[in-house]
Order: C-alpha cells, then structure tokens, then sequence
C-alpha cells in the first residue's frame, strides 16, 4: 500500500514539476513578439513577412514547453500503471 | 464527476500474428487520405486551357500556392518537393481538424506525426547522403573534432523527434484543455443550478447551460489556429531541413 502512494505521489509531484518547463517558452516568445512589434512600428510594410518569422520562431521556441508538457502527461497517464504494474 | 481523457480507441482487432489492434487513428486517416485524393480527382477533371471552370480556377489556385510556398523558402530548383510539401500540409491540417466532426484526431495520436517526421528524416538523409557523398555524410558526424561525434548522432535523431512531439503535444494539449474546460463548465453549470429549490433545480442541473458558446472561442484558438499553425510549422520544418541538408559543407 505504502509502496502504491509513494509511485502516486511521485508521479503528480513529477508531472507538476515537469509543467515548470512552460515558463521558458512563455518569456522567450514574449520577447520574440516583443521585438517584431519593434520591427513592425518601424517597417510597417515589412509587416507580413515578419509575422510568418515570428510565428515560425515561437513555434521552435515552444518545443521544450511542448516537451514538459508531453513528459507531464506521461507522468500522468502512463508511468503510473507502468511502474504499479512493476510491484 | 467523471473526465475522461484517453488516447485513440481501439475500433477492432485483426486476428493475426497474435492480434494487430486497428485503432481509430489508422481509420480516420486512411479515410482523410481517400476524401484529399477524391478532392484531388474532382478538382482536376476536365481541365482546360481556356474558359476554365470555378472547380480549375480553385486547383489552379492551391497548386500556385503551394509552388510560391515552396518557392519561397527553398528556391526554384526544388519543384519536386511540391507535392510532398503540399500533400503533408493537407493531410496534418485536415487531421487536425477532423476533431471538429467528432472523432479522435489522427494527430493527437504520436503515432501518425512519427510516421510523417521519420518519412522526413530518410529525405533528410537521403539528401545529405545525396550532396556529400556516403563518405562525405559519415564524415559530417566527426565535426568540428572526433570527440563530438555522440552529440552529433543524439541532435541528428532528435531533429525527427522534436519535429513529430511538436505537433502532437500542441494538437493533444488543445483536446486535453479542451476536455477539462467542459468538464469544469458541467460541473459550474451543476452547482450553480442546483442551488435552485425543488425538482426545477435537479432538471435545470442536468442541461450543461454553460457549455454552450465557452468552449467555442477556445475551439476557434486550439481547433483553427493550433492546427493551421501546426500543419504550417511541419511543413516549413520539412522544407527547410531538406534545403538545408543539401547544402555541401
């Protein structure tokens, strides 16, 4: 029983420290939108072609979020019957 | 109260070798790859030269889109990528929108978007192996110096991995927020009308009220844009690896 709450317990403590990982991305595509805002207020007309970088860039930038987020759900849905299953 | 969030169901087993499970990914999909070809053959029947119909003005338009789209980020010469590029945009943008009709999107599944991203990584290979030479690809892993030569392999499979959990953890994020947004919103609605007095309150309690019109405005972000978004990225990603790969260092 014991063995059963601690494989519990440190599956939501992992999955809930695996979802820190979204304050990188969170900073890093505020700074990215940020400055094409910059770029944008002086070249206006360069305006799309900014857009569809940036767009690009924070989806690159997101990746290690996704990665805590898929590493969460793993924790989540996945480990606990894994390991349990190991008892 | 119960959520549940669960990956492709299985739809049936196929008794061989011990039982192959299909799950709905694989039906969906195959059923998304006939209804793109059947678009495809309806577009393009009866093509003319002059006095065109709205149906050959429409495939016109999608194929020029996706030759400037190619065009523009990997340069004239690669005109053979086109359908390839334009046929894993349609496929994982259709996929992803599939959920709106109710079944378990194909891309919230790792499985198809690691199909697709291996398919991306022989291509990649195949191209390096193409400009450089065998020796040549073998020899790019000992750059700049031999003792590299494991992080070079580790960031050359990653390259498939990231591309493929990319995509599925924004598309099985949006089904997963989604989900408990109309769970939390049922359970709001249960409360909220159960503070009515008598046998009105219990009826009223069971109608999710709330569900409607919320959870639309966070479809419009995780539905539309996530997936137009996301079919876009794979496609960019796809392109510039392989224009990348082939240039000679």
């Amino acid at each position: 029983m014991l063995e059963r709450a601690l494989i519990l317990m440190g599956c939501a403590i992992g999955a809930g420290l695996a979802l820190i990982a979204g304050i990188g991305p969170g900073i890093g595509e505020g700074y990215a939108v940020g400055k094409t805002c910059e770029a944008i207020g002086r070249q206006p007309e360069a305006k799309s072609d900014l857009t569809s970088t940036m767009l690009l860039g924070c989806a690159i930038a997101e990746t290690t979020g996704i990665y805590g987020f898929v590493t969460g759900l793993l924790l989540i849905f996945v480990a606990p019957g894994l390991f349990l299953g190991m008892l | 109260m119960e959520v549940n969030i669960q990956g492709a169901p299985i739809l049936f087993t196929i008794p061989v070798l011990g039982g192959i499970p299909i799950t709905s990914t694989l039906v969906v999909t195959w059923a998304i790859m006939a209804l793109l070809t059947g678009l495809s053959i309806f577009l393009t029947r009866g093509l003319k030269v002059k006095n065109i119909s709205k149906r050959q003005a429409i495939a016109e338009y999608l194929v020029a889109t996706a030759e400037k789209f190619v065009h523009g980020n990997m340069g004239e010469k690669w005109d053979r990528y086109v359908p390839l590029v334009s046929a894993l945009f349609a496929l994982s943008i259709v996929s992803s929108l599939s959920s709106l009709v109710g079944v378990y999107a194909p891309t919230a599944d790792v499985n198809t978007e690691l199909a697709w991203a291996i398919l991306v990584f022989v291509l990649i290979t195949y191209t390096k192996i193409r400009t450089n030479g065998p020796l040549g690809y073998a020899k790019g892993f000992t750059e700049p110096i031999f003792i590299l030569t494991p992080f070079n392999i580790i960031s050359e499979l990653a390259t498939p991995i990231s591309m493929a959990f990319r995509h599925f953890g924004n598309i099985v994020s949006g089904y997963v927020i989604s989900t408990l947004v109309y769970a939390a919103l049922a359970a709001a609605n249960r409360a909220l009308f159960g503070l009515l007095p008598g046998a009105v309150g219990q009826i009223l309690a069971q109608i999710p009220f709330l569900d409607v019109g919320v959870p639309a405005i966070l479809s419009l972000y995780f539905d539309w844009f996530s997936s137009f978004m996301q079919a876009f990225i794979f496609s960019m990603l796809t392109m510039m690896y392989i224009a990348s790969a082939a240039e000679s260092d």
